[in-house]
């Protein structure tokens, strides 16, 4: 579990967070949903350390992040795994290498067990036989899926994902999240997601927290999503003109 | 104000990037990688520009004295002293300031806007640490190296335009290239070798490193990793031929 407590954050005097408080639960898909420029980017930053907080706290598993030495970060970020909005997968290494790469930096494993380890991760995301391909060769949904085997080799406790289907099609995207919600059910990850997938939202959003102008507008889950009463939200939900026509039809 | 600033980011960043290595194999790795990356990949450029300087300096030395009471020798003499004490070491610098700075800068530059330094951060790795130290320790290695083979080929190149040319003869030449030799300078030029590799190299990871926007935010950095290094490289030059000939 991962808990934000009355988090602010503010750039030169420019507040963009406003006292945030959520709870992302184990074993679930947590969403973080907004508009472009709503802080939920920010929000992550902070939740993982690449971005401090003006004020407030974060709890992993009740030991407090905000509060940590280097040293004691350094050693609670072995149980990170992030899968960001780009990939950013190491590009003079073939995917193999990156796979590994976790694992040379902070285990004990032999040659053969990094391999095999490696070897696992690719597999579990489909991507066993481009082990020797080079990041970028591969298309936009492949090197998402080798940045979420990345993010598993150190088998985390936590994995973010920075908005995961952001420039993939459609269905690609439903792929990606479905095997984000696999992976959370099979090794009980505590999983916070950016998006502003309103498919992703409805179909995986287990706890929901909606942010707009830097503030929890709503929180809930996908079962309530669609019927909520609160007007922001329903703005952000309803912007497109395929899903006003929809609304309307109903 | 602004100067301070980045002075501060760029001393707390030259403390991050002088951390402890991750993994001690994987350092090996990388600084081999980055010797044969900043040392082997400009030996080419250097030792061509070398022969020409040294042939270069010869002609205009020739062409210069004239006078029949300055002995022909005078001609080794004064290429090798530009070579060892100025040629060598700065301007080949300078040089190497354009080609692996600028690299420098791209690549770190590049690695900061696809996030793989945020991805390095987040596994708990010493970002800095990781992507700068092997290419600072290789620098520091292959630097002197360089160099050293710089000042050789520039004397080749000297002596080779003055047999073909008859600018000087070659036992003239050889004369002069001997003549009142001080050792201590080639100590001289390799330590100043040494402060301009760690001033190209971490000059240029300070403006890949605090990248920020995109492809031509990238280029921006680049220009300036030569720009700073550059003017960082004369400043220094002075201050330190000011110390250690200056009396």
């Amino acid at each position: 579990m991962i808990e934000a407590r009355k988090i602010f954050k503010s750039y030169e005097n420019k507040d963009v967070l406003y006292d945030i408080n959520i709870i992302f639960e184990r074993g679930k898909i947590n969403q973080i949903i907004g508009q472009s420029g709503s802080g939920k980017t920010v929000l992550m930053k902070c939740l993982v350390g690449l971005d401090e907080v003006t004020s407030g706290d974060v709890f992993y598993d009740e030991r407090n992040f905000t509060k940590m030495s280097m040293k004691e970060r350094k050693i609670l970020r072995q149980e990170l795994g992030m899968v960001f909005q780009a990939g950013a997968l190491f590009d003079s290494m073939p995917l193999m290498d990156n796979i590994m790469f976790p694992l040379q930096m902070f285990s004990k494993m032999s040659q053969a067990d990094m391999i095999k380890r490696a070897e696992f991760c690719l597999d579990r995301v489909g991507l066993s036989d481009a082990g020797n391909v080079l990041p970028d060769e591969l298309s936009g949904g492949m090197q998402k899926r080798a940045s979420i085997a990345r993010a598993i080799a150190l088998n985390p406790k936590y994995l973010f994902c920075d908005e995961p289907n952001s420039g993939l099609d459609p269905k690609t995207g439903v792929k990606i999240d479905d095997l984000i919600e696999e992976i959370t059910l099979e090794f009980g990850i505590t999983t916070v997601i950016n998006t502003h997938d309103m498919n992703s939202v409805i179909q995986h959003g287990d706890n929901i927290n909606y942010i707009a102008e830097g503030k929890v507008e709503w929180q809930g889950n996908k079962n309530d999503f669609l019927t909520s009463r609160n007007i922001k939200l329903n703005d952000f939900i309803y912007s497109t003109e395929l899903l006003k026509r929809i609304k309307a039809r109903q | 104000m602004n100067f301070f600033s980045s002075f501060g980011k760029y001393l707390q960043l030259l403390y991050f990037s002088l951390g402890k290595p991750q993994s001690w194999k994987y350092f090996r790795k990388q600084l081999i990688d980055e010797i044969a990356l900043i040392g082997l990949d400009s030996l080419g450029i250097v030792m061509i520009i070398s022969v020409f300087m040294g042939a270069v300096l010869v002609i205009q030395a020739g062409y210069n004295i004239e006078n029949p009471l300055i002995p022909k020798y005078t001609i080794g003499y004064g290429v090798r002293e530009s070579l060892i004490l100025e040629f060598s070491p700065t301007i080949v610098c300078l040089i190497l300031a354009g080609k692996i700075g600028s690299s420098i800068s791209s690549q770190i530059g590049s690695m900061r806007v696809t996030e793989q330094i945020d991805a390095l951060d987040i596994m708990g790795i010493n970002s800095a640490s990781h992507i700068i130290l092997p290419k600072l320790i290789a620098s520091l290695i292959s630097f002197p190296f360089l160099i050293i083979i710089s000042m050789m080929t520039g004397m080749l190149g000297g002596y080779g335009a003055a047999v073909i040319w008859n600018i000087v003869s070659a036992s003239d030449f050889i004369a002069g290239m001997h003549y009142y030799f001080y050792p201590f300078e080639i100590f001289y030029a390799v330590f100043k070798t040494i402060v301009f590799a760690f001033i190209i190299v971490t000059v240029s990871a300070y403006w890949g490193y605090n990248v920020q926007g995109g492809a031509l935010a990238v280029g921006r950095a680049s220009t300036k990793a030569v720009v700073y290094s550059s003017i960082s490289i004369l400043l220094s030059n002075l201050i330190l031929t000011k110390m250690i000939l200056g009396g």
